[in-house]
């Protein structure tokens, strides 16, 4: 078994309001230093796969078709090898 | 002069809203025939016109429409729509529409991050669509929005080549038809609030045509919308020429 650990972040070049949001609330909050705040998703699946390279390619192409959306958004992930 | 009635399937995914409003728009208002597709459901029911609703199918559970993109009707309106059927996503059947590949861009968070539900003006940037027939070139429509994601993104090129051909079918407006920062209620490139695809068979558009057309309520312009599906369908493989590439 092999659990994927994935990210989904929006594209550099999309505006995030909800990472601006955020922004100002931690400035509210009176914590200094935040100078920038982008949101994503994180996404674990728990994947069967005989090999590491089966695992990667079931990821991709989940990620690919489903997870993320390429028009705005980019994904990273890692794989662990578990129970 | 209309004895034959299109018929119009109204799909309904879990978490449609919209669903009753479209197919008593179609069918008590516009005096057409309407059916209610299940989203499991393989076969159109012989629709004319389909029509994606409002709503928020799945929960918009990942992203809007992303999920009811895989719904089983989906296919048949992936292949209703490529075989030139007359497809409307309205809303939350725009976001739909956009996650199953069958328009291009995608429609991000408001970017006031609010939930906006009031009446808007559209200008009509193309009126020679079977969508719009029977809309003059930039007339202005007082139609309402009622959405939380209906920011439209596409990148520069694919801008590009919507506004090259003809295919920015409403843009977000003043009273007065300009479109201006002020009017766009989501902060929509290019105050973008409907598109149709390469061969102007697929309306997308996040303003709700269905909720415009009960005199009782005060406004009628969505009625021009169904209207000139409805007369583009009567009147069958007639050779209108859509102002989009290619055309049928």
């Amino acid at each position: 078994m092999y659990h994927a650990r994935i990210r989904i972040t929006l594209r550099p070049s999309i505006l995030d309001p909800q990472g601006k949001a955020i922004e100002h609330a931690v400035a509210s909050l009176g914590v200094g230093g935040v100078v920038g705040v982008r949101m994503g998703k994180y996404i674990e699946a728990s994947i069967d796969a005989a090999s590491e390279a089966d695992a990667r390619k079931t990821t991709d192409e989940i990620c690919k078709k489903l997870l993320a959306n390429p028009v705005m958004e980019d994904f990273t992930y890692e794989l662990v090898r578990g129970e | 002069m209309m004895e034959r009635k299109l018929k119009f399937g109204v799909v309904v995914f879990p978490g449609s809203n919209c669903d009753h409003d479209a197919h008593y728009a179609a069918q008590e208002i516009m005096g057409q025939q309407a059916v209610l597709l299940w989203h499991k459901d393989t076969d159109l029911q012989g629709a004319d016109v389909v029509i994606l609703p409002g709503g928020f199918s799945y929960g918009d559970y990942l992203r809007c429409g992303a999920i009811a993109r895989f719904s089983p009707v989906m296919r048949e309106v992936v292949k209703f729509a490529s075989s030139g059927g007359t497809v409307i996503g309205i809303c939350n059947g725009f976001q739909v529409l956009v996650e199953a590949g069958l328009l291009p861009g995608v429609l991000l968070r408001n970017a006031s991050l609010r939930f906006v539900c009031r009446y808007v003006h559209l200008r009509v940037e193309n009126a020679a669509t079977r969508f719009t027939e029977k809309c003059l070139p930039h007339e202005v429509l007082s139609i309402p929005v009622a959405h939380g994601d209906g920011n439209y993104f596409a990148d520069a090129e694919t801008l590009r080549r919507l506004e090259g051909e003809g295919r920015i079918v409403f843009r977000y407006c003043d009273e007065s038809g300009n479109p201006t920062e002020a009017s766009n209620p989501n902060g929509s490139l290019a105050n973008i609030a409907g598109i149709i695809n390469g061969s102007g068979n697929v309306l997308g558009m996040m303003p709700h045509p269905e909720r415009a057309v009960d005199p009782r309520l005060g406004h009628t312009d969505g009625r021009k919308i169904l209207q000139s599906i409805i007369e583009y369908g009567i009147a069958g493989e007639h050779s209108f020429i859509s102002a989009a590439s290619g055309g049928r």
